[in-house]
Order: structure tokens, then C-alpha cells, then sequence
């Protein structure tokens, strides 16, 4: 069995974010790039069935420029067999389900059987392109799972269900998982896998490749359209305050709380 | 013609959720028609109609019992076909998250997650929603006939319109335990089980300087308590074992956004910003006058954070009660 992993790039959580004049995107030169934090849990994941021998090979999934092939390079060298880039201009503009389109095809034509994901990626905070591309490729979905096992296809996965609780979900392959913090603990890359990653050839793809149409992808394909982007409101400077002792400094937050805020 | 609004709703034990008295709230302020959709379980009527809904769609059978994502997509995509709403709206909950991206895909219809904020802007829904951690908001529309929004908790306020009851309608969906792909085979109540902090409405954080477990569960949990609020912490009282994962709020951990979030010995790294910075009223308590969750408060103490907890904790129980 093969077993995909979709990886996305985002920028580093301490980047400073510019917004591009026409505010319609932001400014890439200077941001620092890593892979999406939860898909360093997918692609873990999906490393250690390899490792345990459940797993013939390990195919990395992305849709992005070649300044994406650094993080790709990085799943190889952590122990990832395979990867397929996808890269085509009538890609610009794509909504989460274009993006799922071009994953779903790719996924498709690597032969991968299981795919990882992470829960979400923290840029856009969307969490919607794995349930996506279960639904185009018509397999279950396992969503925010912090465990899981497969055996002879059958899949024991838990998951964060909310308001405390986990519940365990059975199911079989194929299949989508989407991984939360604490599934595992993604390893990093050693000399020898950053060495044999320089080996394996990274398939660029286009949509044409993957049998996909323009009016799939893209802004022509996309239902939803993003027309701007601004920074937030400052919010209005808060008071520090001030008193003699804890015991005024704690009935004076109180006041505040309850007669300006009126929160309490 | 697609038209109106139909809220997808959350129920515990014959009740409207809180989220979705919100989105019914919402709902009614956006123009045209609201009904209410409820999936395996029971409504009131009453209750649904005063916030705003006209009809009540319920979608019930064996196939309903906990969640799953094939049969509330297909109970789900079949009240759409059914009523034939312009937009559709659910909280950014658990079960929305997971529901609403393959609801699009299924029905092809735009799906925008994660909202805080819907307008009616020249007759079309158009949402805002923060982006890169809450530095960029974002403005998304629906090109599709049908718009799935996921809008997160207490974005809105309830606001009781004082309509009359809602009518119930129950709908066929044609859901048979074959269409279930994935089983939930058993479910467990984790050891410190509260609200659900990304619904939470107050929340009470600790970070690195409650210092241990005991410092935690001494100085944080009873604080908590006394507000009746959600206990929390950051990446680094969790990262020290100091709290488990599930009450970490932050890039990694969950994001909340409740009316008054209070940080307890929380330095305000931005991977803890991006989970709180959207909260209401932010109360920061630290002995470090230079900590930068200052600049993101509404209100700051700097004090040592055992002399204060305690202080504040009693002032609750005599205030709050």
C-alpha cells in the first residue's frame, strides 16, 4: 500500500505579514517559509507505517512554485519515497476545492490507497481541502485524529470529538486522516536521508497531466472569490492598574470587568 | 431560484446549542427567509422561532446516532436540495468543521470557514475571517447559487427576535446505516472534561510561570472555577506537562474566541496570540511589565501571578457567587 501526504508551505508563525498594495494577497519576498506544522504530523505518520513495514512507499502531495520544492525536499530527506508537485499557472486563484481537485488527481495517479493531512494549515486556517478530496475521490474521512493504527486495511483512528470528548473511529482504507498535535512526534531529517533525498526526482505536474481541465482550477474554477485583505483594527490600548496592594489592584480589574466592560 | 437562509444547527439534550441561537440571531439580521436545519436529535419549536427561524427541518433514523460525516453530509445536502436556500450557515464547531468542506465539494457550492463576521452587502453575504494567525482579515463572497459559510463561536450575540414558533418539518433523507463508511466504536470522556474552549465563553490560561502541575491545578483550575469559565494554557505550560494538549490555545492547539479571555503568566508569543487575539475583553496578568501581552490587553496587572490568582479568585466567588 502506498500512502500520500498532502503538504502545504505557510509561512513561519513569527514572519511579519505585508499585505501587497491592491490587497489582494500578500508580500512573499521576505517570508520564511516551513511546512504546515499538522502536516509535519501527516507526514510522520505516514513515515512510520513505512518504517514498520505497512507501507510500500510514501508519496508527498503539493500544489505550489518551485520555491515549494525546499519543504518537498525536507519530506524526502524525513524519510517520504515520492513526490509530485503540482505546478500550472491556471492554478492561480484557487479556491480550497480547486486545490482539492488538483490533490485528489494527484493522489490518483501516484496510487496512493491512505492519505494524511494536516488538521488545517496555518496560514489560511481553512481546515478544508482534506475533506474535499475525500469526497472527489468518494473515500471516508477521519477528521482531528490524535491516534490510529491500520491492520490488513482496517483502520482504528481517535479523534478529538470536542467538549472533552475522543471517540474511536473505525474504519478501512482507502481512506483521508487528518492529524492533530499529539498523533506522533515528527522527526527531523538526518545527514543520510538528506543525502538519498537528493536522489529522488520531484514530478512536476500540470493540470493537463492529471487530466484536469483550466475551468477546474484557478480563479475560472473557483467558488469562492476573496476580494480583499486588510489588517485588523488596532485594538485600543488597555490600562495597567494600578493600586497599593494585590487585594486593590484584584477589586479594581473586578470593577472594571463588570461596570466598564461589563463582561462579568 | 435559491433564496434565504438556512442555519444548520447543534443540539444537546432537546436544546439549542448556544452557537446556534448566534447564527439564528445572525441570520435574521441578513435579509430574507431563516429556517433551521437539526440532524439527529429533537427540537423545540418555541425556542427555534424566537430567534428568528420560520421552519425547522429535522432529519432523524438509525443511521443518526453520533456523528458521522456521511450521513449528516448526505441529511445535510438533501434539506438543501429540499429548501433551496441562498446561504447556508453552521458553527465552526467540531461537527461543522468536518461537515461543511465535503457538503461543498458533494454539492458544489462555495464553502467559507472559520468566519467572524457576515454583512449583507448589496443583497450578497459577504464574510470576513482572520488569516496568518489573525495578522490579515480576509473578505471571501460565494460565486456558487449556494453558500456554505462556518462561522466561530460567540461571533455573535443571541438576540431573541420574539417570533412565533417555528413549524417542524421532518425530511426523509433516505440514510441507511449502509451509507456509513466509518464507525464510531467507542467514546470516552477525557479525564478533565469541561466546556469545550473553543465555545467557551470565558477562559482562564495559565503559561510557563504557574511553574508545575500542582501550580496549575492550585492556581489556574479554581480561578477558573470561580468565573465559571474554561481552564487554558499555552504552548509552553503544555510543552512542560504543566496542562494536557486539549486545553492549549494557540497556532497548534485551539482557537477560541471568547468575551473575556484571561492570561495568567502568559508572555503573548504570537503562536498564543493566533489562538486568543479575536477574544472580546483580553486580561493579562504577569510580573513582567514588558511582556508584549500587554499590548494586546484591554487590562493588565503586573504582579506575581500566586498573589494575585487567589486574590482574584476570592473576589469572583463574592461577586459572581
Amino acid at each position: 500500500m502506498k500512502v500520500g501526504v498532502l503538504l502545504k508551505q505557510v509561512p513561519a508563525s513569527d514572519t511579519i505579514i505585508k499585505i501587497n498594495p491592491d490587497k489582494t494577497g500578500v508580500l512573499t519576498a521576505d517570508v520564511k517559509w516551513e511546512i504546515n506544522p499538522y502536516d509535519e504530523f501527516a507526514l510522520e505518520a505516514a513515515i512510520q507505517l513505512k518504517d514498520a513495514g505497512k507501507a510500500t512507499g510514501v508519496v508527498v502531495i503539493t500544489v505550489g512554485g518551485a520555491d515549494a520544492e525546499a519543504r518537498v525536499r525536507d519530506a524526502l530527506a524525513r524519510g517520504a519515497t515520492e513526490a509530485i508537485r503540482v505546478d500550472d499557472p491556471a492554478l492561480a486563484g484557487s479556491d480550497a476545492l480547486g486545490k482539492a481537485r488538483a490533490l485528489a488527481a494527484a493522489a490518483k495517479s501516484a496510487g496512493v490507497e491512505l492519505i494524511f493531512a494536516g488538521k488545517q494549515a496555518i496560514d489560511t486556517d481553512s481546515a478544508a481541502v482534506p475533506g474535499m478530496v475525500a469526497e472527489l475521490l468518494g473515500w471516508p474521512q477521519v477528521s482531528v485524529v490524535t491516534g490510529f493504527s491500520v491492520d490488513g486495511g482496517k483502520i482504528t483512528a481517535e479523534r478529538n470529538a470536542g467538549g472533552g470528548f475522543i471517540e474511536v473511529v473505525s474504519t478501512s482504507v482507502p481512506a483521508v486522516i487528518t492529524c492533530d498535535k499529539g498523533l506522533n512526534t515528527p522527526r527531523f531529517a538526518n545527514l543520510k536521508g538528506i543525502m538519498a533525498a537528493k536522489k529522488i526526482a520531484i514530478a512536476a505536474k500540470s493540470v493537463a497531466d492529471l487530466g484536469l481541465s483550466a475551468g477546474q482550477v484557478g480563479a475560472a474554477g473557483a467558488l469562492v472569490e476573496e476580494s480583499g485583505l486588510e489588517l485588523p483594527p488596532p485594538r485600543p490600548s488597555g490600562k495597567i492598574i494600578q493600586g497599593a496592594t494585590p487585594e486593590a489592584k484584584v477589586k479594581e480589574l473586578v470593577r472594571l470587568l463588570r461596570d466598564e466592560a461589563k463582561v462579568i | 431560484m435559491s433564496s434565504g437562509i438556512l442555519v444548520f444547527c447543534e443540539t444537546d439534550g432537546g436544546k439549542l446549542k448556544k452557537t446556534a441561537l448566534e447564527l439564528l440571531s445572525k441570520a435574521a439580521t441578513l435579509g430574507g427567509e431563516v429556517s433551521a436545519v437539526v440532524i439527529g436529535g429533537s427540537v423545540d419549536g418555541a425556542e427555534a422561532g424566537r430567534h428568528g427561524a420560520a421552519t425547522v427541518y429535522t432529519v432523524n433514523g438509525d443511521a443518526f446516532g453520533a456523528y458521522s460525516t456521511d450521513a449528516w453530509v448526505k441529511a445535510l445536502a438533501a434539506v438543501i436540495a429540499k429548501v433551496s436556500p441562498a446561504v447556508v450557515l453552521g458553527a465552526a464547531s467540531p461537527i461543522g468543521k468536518d461537515l461543511f468542506p465535503r457538503l461543498g465539494a458533494r454539492i458544489g457550492a462555495g464553502a467559507v470557514t472559520e468566519v467572524t463576521d457576515l454583512s449583507n452587502v448589496g443583497g450578497q453575504v459577504v464574510a470576513r475571517r482572520p488569516v496568518y494567525a489573525g495578522k490579515v482579515i480576509a473578505t471571501a463572497k460565494v460565486k456558487s447559487a449556494v453558500g456554505l459559510f462556518t462561522v466561530r463561536p460567540n461571533s455573535f450575540a443571541v438576540n431573541p427576535t420574539g417570533g412565533g414558533a417555528a413549524s417542524v418539518v421532518a425530511v426523509d433523507a433516505g440514510v441507511s446505516a449502509a451509507d456509513l463508511k466509518t464507525q464510531v466504536v467507542e467514546v470516552r470522556k477525557s479525564a478533565q472534561a469541561t466546556v469545550d474552549l473553543t465555545e467557551a465563553d470565558r477562559i482562564v490560561s495559565g503559561g510557563r510561570s504557574v511553574k508545575s502541575v500542582e501550580g496549575y491545578d492550585s492556581v489556574i483550575r479554581p480561578l477558573a472555577a470561580a468565573l465559571r469559565a474554561t481552564p487554558g494554557a499555552s504552548r509552553a505550560a503544555v510543552d512542560a506537562g504543566y496542562a494536557p494538549h486539549s486545553h492549549q490555545v494557540g497556532q497548534t492547539g485551539k482557537v477560541v474566541n471568547p468575551t473575556l479571555y484571561i492570561a495568567v503568566g502568559i508572555s503573548g508569543a504570537i503562536q498564543h496570540l493566533a489562538g486568543m487575539r479575536t477574544s472580546k475583553v483580553i486580561v493579562s496578568i504577569n510580573k513582567d511589565p514588558e511582556a508584549p501581552i500587554f499590548q494586546h490587553s484591554s487590562y493588565g496587572i503586573v504582579d506575581d501571578l500566586f498573589t494575585i490568582c487567589p486574590a482574584l479568585q476570592r473576589e469572583f466567588e463574592a461577586v459572581i457567587g
